[in-house]
């Protein structure tokens, strides 16, 4: 099947975006990064016949495993090496992520994600108490922090209060595997910058690739940093 | 005290940062992508220990003994006799960081993985990698706000500054670009490689990530440090195609029931199990491998080869591996609890790379690796769950001997050196493809001088070509790869020769050393 790839694309440096677009026919049943790959080749042309650089986009695993490759595909967040073009419309649209600067193409600069975690005291203070039982915990650990989450929340905006779900995924290990005495600061700075700033629309739980229960991690976490409940009695799906 | 660079942050690096924040030591933990991207996150399987927690009398001597007989004798035995009786203390360090894996009844439950007879696997259901760096990443964190480790992800390391003294090689820093910015910068100072293994050199065909270059371990033998058992790939048997890249469907399949078939007189033959009755089709990767491509040969049976896991019962797939399913049914299509797959094997472990000694030192002073960069542990052919364990365990070690090894004075901010000039990627990635398509047709499953030789005269030509570019590093690794497998005239592990076919101990039980000295390579077995 013949497609039209229109891919938002952006210099190193410039402070100009602009749209590309791209023919490309499909092979059968291949993810987008896959067709990123083969629209990138020596002496490539955009559709008009036009020379055209390769477009810079960022991977690493390939199979929905390391969140890198996370981009905006058909107005929608998710991994490239996720989303079957076969899913696609005969037209669509390749943007990256809007919440973080642009680096080049669809490459964004993600540190401020992962800066917050800093900030925000996302560890362990003392050991971990293991428990058997340990699923929500092992849930809450896949968070891939591709910040899909984060593109579609209507109360998260770069810099702000609210640090949104990639920050509170995370929390909800942390928050299970200590006793209120240690997890005393990761509660608080949960309560201020999760709980008091989310709004529960839950816009947030169909985008996550990783298939996380947002809700389960949401529910366990309250449980723990504002009702402040014994950690073995939180709520389980 | 000097800080200590380290160049990657996937287990190796995180671990080794971890060791030396826990000695109060500061390091400069330095990553092309974040740690969240890097391979490790991908091993889904599990970890070895002897933990003896299912009832099957396992002890640390019998880890240690199916290592080294994994590896075909060939690894350093006090180094792994080190790796497999620190291995609990791993786990419980893991543990204690909050590592969820599976338990019951207050203990951590393991599982059978190949080469092993018995139980001493533990994960976390299907993303053992994934739920172990998340937990190492938080605790890198608390040393990040403690001031004693300084994260520079996308940061692509792109130098090693190696110089020849009288007394031999010394490392004295890195070479380091913003790839945001493409600022570069040069780190003074000790370094501990942890960039993972040479998949970049076989693009599309190896189940890890063509994010590991391999530019940097080409870059250290090109400034003459060793390099060391290169011929030695690991192909895992159960691969699948998937376009861009080889698939990997866990060993935990075969752990947990999987069988391997192939058809015959249009019957399924369980070839594994009846020709290798006691470890069937959870033998060795090597060994399954190996006969995988000869069954597929053979004139009375009908490849592919099928993993049929239809024997997996329900709690099974649910519990241990919920993910492996879903992964079959959304790449191929089909429901392995209905369906069998077809697999081939694909490459997906390098048990060469940097010779280092038991410390983890390569033979320049105050340059260490450890992890998938680093050639220790593995021998002949790695156990399934040892290499998170190498890597977690070698990380630690590197970074010891490195904190005893640093001396006193400051190395500063890392130092502004211009920009980098960059080069032409997709020019880049089709050479890459070419040279890999050279590489595979003489490192298979299955080698013999004449392919060998074929293939080595190929990439001369081909090193000749892109003399001056970023190709050549490679093609020169490569060029060391195929004459490891050259000089080894036998037969062990993963290296499989048809020319031959016997192993070899009195002139090849030991490890192959690979040297560039004045533009040669030279090797010594
Ligand atoms: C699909 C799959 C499944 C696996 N399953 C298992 C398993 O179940 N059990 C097991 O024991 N092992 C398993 N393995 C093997 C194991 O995961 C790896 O060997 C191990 O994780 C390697 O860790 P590492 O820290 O050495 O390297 P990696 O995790 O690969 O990290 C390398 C780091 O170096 C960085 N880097 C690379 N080049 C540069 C550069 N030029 N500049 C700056 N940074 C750079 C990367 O960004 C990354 O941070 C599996 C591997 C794969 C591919
Ligand atoms: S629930 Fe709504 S407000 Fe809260 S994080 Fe998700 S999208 Fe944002
Ligand atoms: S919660 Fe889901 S969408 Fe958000 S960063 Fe984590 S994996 Fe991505
Ligand atoms: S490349 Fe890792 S999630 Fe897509």
């Amino acid at each position: 099947m013949d497609y039209e790839i229109t891919i938002l694309r952006h210099k190193k440096g410039s402070d100009r975006s602009y749209y590309q677009t791209f023919a490309y026919t499909s092979e059968g049943n291949e993810n987008i990064a896959a067709v990123l790959d083969r629209i990138n080749r020596p002496s490539m042309t955009d559709i008009g016949g036009e020379p055209a650089e390769p477009v810079r986009w960022e991977c690493s695993c390939l199979q929905k495993k390391c969140g890198a490759c996370a981009m905006v595909i058909n107005g929608i967040p998710c991994l490239a090496c996720d989303r079957k073009i076969s899913d696609c419309p005969a037209k669509f649209t390749i943007e990256p992520l809007r919440k973080f600067p642009v680096v080049e193409d669809l490459i964004v600069d993600r540190s401020s994600m992962m800066d917050e975690l800093r900030s925000l005291n996302v560890w362990l203070s003392g050991e971990a108490r293991s428990s058997d039982d340990n699923m929500t915990c092992y849930e809450a650990s896949v968070c891939l922090q591709c910040g899909c989450c984060l593109e579609v929340c209507p109360n998260f905006c770069a810099g702000g209060e609210f640090a949104g779900m990639s920050a509170a995924v995370p929390m909800t290990r942390l928050l299970l595997e200590m006793d209120n005495k240690q997890g005393k600061e990761l509660a608080s700075s949960y309560v201020r910058n999760i709980f008091e700033g989310c709004g529960k629309s839950l816009a947030c739980r169909d985008i996550c690739p990783a298939g996380i229960d947002i809700d389960k991690m949401l529910i366990n976490s309250n449980a723990v940093a504002v009702w402040r409940r014994n950690k073995h009695k939180v709520v389980k799906k | 005290m000097d800080r200590i660079n380290i160049a990657g942050a996937g287990i190796a690096g995180l671990s080794a940062a971890i060791a030396l924040a826990e000695k109060g030591i500061p390091s400069l933990l330095i990553s092309v992508q974040p740690s969240e991207r890097a391979q490790s996150v991908m091993a889904e399987g599990g970890i070895n220990a002897c933990l003896d927690t299912m009832g099957e009398h396992d002890t640390v001597e019998e880890h240690f003994r199916d290592t080294m007989k994994g590896g075909v004798f060939i690894a350093d035995e006090d180094a792994v006799r080190s790796l497999t009786s620190h291995a609990p203390e791993m786990i419980d360090f893991l543990e204690r960081i909050g590592v969820p894996f599976n338990r019951e009844n207050g203990h951590v439950i393991q599982r059978n993985f190949g080469g092993q007879k018995k139980k001493r696997t533990a994960f976390a259901r299907s993303s053992t990698g994934k739920i172990i760096m998340s937990a190492l990443i938080d605790e890198v964190r608390r040393y990040e706000a403690a001031g004693l480790v300084r994260r520079l992800c996308h940061h692509n390391v792109t130098g090693i500054d190696i110089r020849r003294t009288d007394s031999g090689l010394s490392c004295e820093g890195l070479w380091l670009c913003d790839t945001y910015t493409d600022r570069m910068y040069y780190s003074r100072g000790h370094v501990i490689a942890a960039w993972g293994g040479m998949n970049g050199l076989f693009p599309g065909h190896t189940t890890g990530t063509a994010a590991n270059t391999g530019r940097l371990t080409a870059d250290v033998f090109l400034r003459g440090v060793t390099l060391s058992d290169l011929e030695f790939i690991q192909y895992h048997p159960t691969t699948v195609d998937i376009g861009s890249k080889r698939l990997l469907l866990t060993e935990a399949a075969r752990g947990e029931g999987g069988k391997l078939f192939i058809e015959r007189d249009r019957k399924p033959w369980y070839f594994m199990e009846e020709l290798y009755p006691e470890s069937g089709s959870l033998s060795p990767r090597d060994v399954v491998s190996r006969e995988m491509y000869r069954v597929c040969q053979r004139d009375d049976c009908k490849p592919p080869v099928y993993l049929d896991m239809r024997m997996i019962d329900k709690p099974t797939w649910e519990s241990k591996l919920s993910d492996l399913r879903s992964w079959i049914i959304y790449h191929l299509g089909t429901d392995p609890v209905k369906e069998p797959v077809a697999v081939s094997p694909g490459i997906h472990f390098f048990m060469g790379g940097i010779d280092v000694d038991k410390r983890h030192r390569t033979d320049a002073v105050g340059l260490y690796a450890a992890g998938e960069c680093a050639c220790q542990y593995h021998g002949a052919n790695r156990l399934g769950g040892n290499s998170l364990l190498g890597a977690l365990w070698g990380g630690r070690q590197a970074a010891y001997t490195a904190a005893e090894e640093t001396g006193e004075c400051e190395n500063g901010e890392p130092a502004a050196v211009g920009e980098s000039e960059g080069f032409d990627v997709t020019a880049y990635d089709a050479g890459a493809a070419e040279m890999c398509g050279i590489l595979v047709s003489g490192l298979g499953i299955v080698r013999d001088e004449q392919t060998m030789r074929s293939a080595l005269d190929r990439l001369d030509g081909f090193a000749d070509a892109h003399r001056d570019d970023p190709l050549h590093a490679g093609a020169v690794l490569g060029q060391a790869m195929l004459l490891s497998a050259l000089a080894r005239r036998e037969s062990r592990g993963a290296h499989s020769r048809s020319d031959h076919p016997q192993r070899d101990d009195e002139r090849f039980g030991r490890r192959t050393y690979c040297r560039y000295k004045d533009g040669k390579i030279q090797i010594q077995i």
